[in-house]
């Protein structure tokens, strides 16, 4: 007769516990860490200029990319003044667990105090890859149009906080921020959101003071 | 989605839950996956026969229960799935909702012989 085995565990466990090894990594060179993730184009690169920008006079900065393909993205954070690392996927949707820690040992973690995952551009895989960060950013924007919640309704629950990018279109664009807004509360109630323009500079402030507070409520503990 | 890796970390659990209860044979697996997570039973399925080839889970039978997507509205509480386009409670419109399903994603039990 066969017989039940009670299991109830969650189908990715294996990448779950090489992220609690991930973050217990970063915890023992105290840095702070960031999984930014977006559907390709939406502004993830961008936004790791703007915030090293920004930053780097405060604290050191690293940055490690995931792309399927190029080192385009790391080269841009590179020349924004961070330490960047580039993982090449080689065709995978989404970083891992295991990719980002063959990453990590390419970049010093003794000399940052904030690494930023740009994880590979993606609505559906990334979210449910957990990286071991502290926290898990999504970046819209509006030319995606304001249905990207309701389609991806995965990818809006799992976040900390969210990046609106390009607001500076909004006059061009049939973008009803209130449909959009009313999608992500649902889902994610009282999920922190930032509205931005990357290109302008409008915004970028509120999202790099929150992240300023973060490095410095994580730094607290040691 | 990704359905290698997931085919492998189930294989693994199994495996490991397996031993422990000293089994001989794994007959079935249970797996309770919320429509909110995009995978393809199907392609499961196909990968399960090529990875647990050489196992004692070769000839497991995997069971699919799919959940769908459901919101509980916390002013008149009516349970609903949701439209496509809108999570607005059909009852009273109210957007003081919340997601009460869908979101699932584990193996829940295995059967055995042992």
């Amino acid at each position: 007769m066969p017989e039940r085995v009670k299991v109830v565990e969650n189908i990715l466990s294996a990448n779950d516990r090489l992220a609690t090894v991930i973050n217990q990594q970063l915890k023992a060179h105290r840095v702070f860490s960031i999984n930014l993730m977006a559907s390709p184009g939406a502004g993830k690169t961008s936004l790791i200029e703007q915030t090293i920008r920004i930053l780097s006079t405060k604290m050191r900065i690293g940055m490690i990319n995931g792309d399927i393909a190029t080192s385009l993205d790391a080269d841009r954070a590179a020349a924004a003044g961070a330490i960047a690392v580039q993982i090449n996927t080689g065709g995978e949707c989404h970083l891992d667990a295991v990719m980002l820690q063959q990453g990590l040992q390419s970049i010093d973690l003794a000399n940052l105090d904030l690494l930023l995952v740009e994880n590979v551009g993606n609505l559906v895989c990334p979210a449910s890859f957990d990286l071991g960060t502290h926290k898990n950013v999504l970046i819209a924007s509006t030319p995606e149009g304001d249905d990207k919640p309701y389609k991806y309704p995965g990818m809006y629950r799992g976040v900390d906080a969210l990046v609106i990018n390009k607001i500076d279109l909004m006059p061009y664009l049939n973008f009803d921020m209130n449909r959009f807004c009313q999608g992500v509360e649902i889902l994610n109630p009282g999920v922190i959101t930032f509205k931005v323009s990357c290109r302008s500079g409008e915004g970028v402030n509120t999202w790099t003071d929150w992240l300023l507070a973060n490095v410095a409520d994580y730094k607290k503990q040691f | 989605m990704h359905e290698l890796t997931v085919t492998e970390s189930l294989l693994e659990i199994a495996l490991r839950h397996a031993e422990k209860a000293k089994a001989q044979r794994i007959t079935a697996l249970n797996l309770v996956i919320g429509q909110m997570a995009s995978i393809v039973d199907e392609s499961i399925q196909f990968y399960w026969t090529i990875i647990a080839n050489e196992t004692i889970a070769r000839e497991a039978q995997l069971n699919f229960r799919r959940i769908q997507t459901e919101f509980t509205c916390q002013a008149c509480k009516t349970v609903y799935n949701p439209l496509d386009d809108s999570f607005l409670c059909p009852h009273c419109q109210s957007e003081n909702v919340r997601l009460s399903a869908g979101d699932e994603f584990f193996l829940e039990s295995i059967e055995i012989e042992s």
